[in-house]
């Protein structure tokens, strides 16, 4: 039985603007507005937005907030403080990957976490199964919706002050009030702004008409493969651990959170597989799922907008998986050949 | 930069989006405006070779957008005569001209008597209206 799309506040919008839709983790949401790849220029060059609504916000409060979050994320807490934010991951005991999030440093003792859409029922039930009697996790996704503006113009377009990646701070954008959060997933600078579900519209359009370029979710996959940020469900799952995927560095392995132990025996012995980001040498679009000869696969490929030519994530065995070493793809039964990179796969030149 | 949405008069169609231009016992293939503008920017033409045979309903090729890959299906039978290699270099431009600059393949018919199966422009329309 078909289950009913859920619509973000901005939904009458993007149809307005002639966006084609398509379905996303449960919701109906823009692909594309005018092309993949203007909209992935726009971003490069100046600044472009994109209805990011869909994800999950989940507020973690009490006095063993802390304790709770600790317990369960792979990252060090105590390096934030209040107005700091960090990247993170929901592990199970295996080591796996349940989710990769940030979390806000709201207060000594509260804490915003934004999840991946897909992922937003099943984390909160993880979290909410493992609370402890002082630390509250709540659900607040339907209150607010998130627009992430990104682009080397982004701060300055929105007329917010310059601050630091991984800061947040209560703004105020033509009257609205909102939380300007230095975070995203395009590899350039620019922010994400938490609004009210009620307020999201006109913040929309304040945005719009302060220059950014509206962006469907095409161009924002096409991003942030570019800067090798990892998708959930493709490169990272419930399968895939940390230490193999390239993220020991947001790892606090001298902690006890879920599948710490396992994380440490991965890391001692080092993994049989790691996930590396590569470019194709041959007129090739690799895409996830397919075979990389010697016993790898691609997670996610696509064609880079930046580069012109095919690239993308994916698992090599450990001792072919040094920068320049090549690799052959099986593209629907040719062999296409790429080599490893270094990350990112693209940076724009300051 | 896209085209504007047409369906030229004088071209003979194909159910999977196919287009055909017969000139005597040759015919030019390519895609039409609704397959490259469901597929959007297209970024790689992956070809048949000069010489290949290519069968009437079967895939002689693949055509790739950012998002999706879709295969070729030839509207006709015959032998690849030649490759648009403008298109291999540079895809975007069936983008911006479907029915021009954009064409695919030159075939050497084997069949042309084949052509009296393919749709007329109304009846393809027919076909985009339901799709």
């Amino acid at each position: 039985m078909a289950r009913t799309l859920q619509l973000t506040p901005l939904h009458d919008r993007h149809v307005a603007l002639g966006a084609r839709m398509v379905p996303f983790a449960g919701w109906d949401m823009p692909v594309q507005y005018e092309g993949v790849i203007p909209e992935h220029k726009a971003v490069r060059a100046d600044c472009g937005v994109f209805d990011v609504s869909h994800m999950g916000e989940f507020e973690v409060e009490g006095p063993r907030a802390t304790e709770l979050l600790q317990s369960a994320l792979s990252n060090d807490l105590e390096k934030i403080g209040p107005g700091q934010a960090q990247y993170t991951l929901l592990t199970n005991d295996r080591g796996g990957i349940l989710d990769d999030l940030i979390v806000y440093r709201l207060g000594d003792f509260r804490y915003l976490l934004i999840v991946n859409a897909a992922n937003r029922e099943p984390d909160f039930r993880w979290l909410k199964s493992r609370e402890l009697p002082g630390s509250d996790v709540r659900d607040v996704s339907d209150e607010y919706a998130l627009l992430a503006v990104q682009g080397p113009r982004a701060i300055e377009r929105l007329g917010l002050p310059e601050a630091k990646p991984f800061t947040f701070a209560e703004a105020e954008i033509d009257g609205i009030e909102c939380m300007a959060n230095r975070t995203g997933y395009t590899g350039e600078k620019g922010c994400e702004l938490l609004v009210m579900a009620e307020d999201a519209g006109a913040l929309w359009d304040r945005v719009l008409e302060r220059g950014a370029v509206p962006c469907g979710l095409g161009a924002r996959d096409t991003l942030r493969l570019e800067a090798c940020f990892p998708l959930h469900g493709n490169d990272i799952t419930g399968d895939t651990d940390a230490i193999s995927a390239g993220l020991a560095w947001c790892c606090a392995l001298d902690k006890d959170f879920t599948g710490a132990g396992r994380l440490r025996e991965i890391k001692g012995s080092g993994p049989e597989r790691r996930l590396v980001p590569f470019v194709m040498d041959d007129k090739a679009v690799p895409r996830q799922g397919m075979a990389i000869a010697g016993g790898g696969e691609v997670t996610s490929g696509t064609h880079s907008p930046m580069l012109d030519r095919g690239i993308g994530l994916g698992y090599v065995p450990a001792n072919a998986s040094t920068i320049g070493t090549g690799l052959t793809i099986d593209v629907r039964g040719r062999e296409r050949r790429g080599h490893v990179v270094k990350r990112p796969i693209y940076e724009r030149e300051e | 930069m896209a085209a504007t949405e047409t369906y030229p008069e004088d071209l003979k169609y194909h159910t999977e989006h196919d287009w055909a231009r017969i000139e005597g016992d040759e015919a030019v293939l390519g895609i039409t405006w609704f397959a490259q503008d469901s597929l959007g920017e297209l970024v790689h033409y992956e070809a048949p070779k000069e010489g290949d045979s290519v069968a009437k309903d079967s895939p002689y090729g693949e055509i790739e957008s950012v998002k999706a890959v879709s295969d070729l299906i030839a509207p006709l039978s015959g032998e690849v005569i030649e490759v648009n290699q403008k298109v291999v270099e540079e895809p975007e431009t069936v983008n911006a001209d479907p029915y021009g600059e954009g064409w695919l393949v030159r075939i050497r018919l084997s069949d042309p008597a084949q052509a009296d199966a393919l749709l007329d422009v109304d009846a393809y329309k027919q076909v985009v209206a339901e799709s």
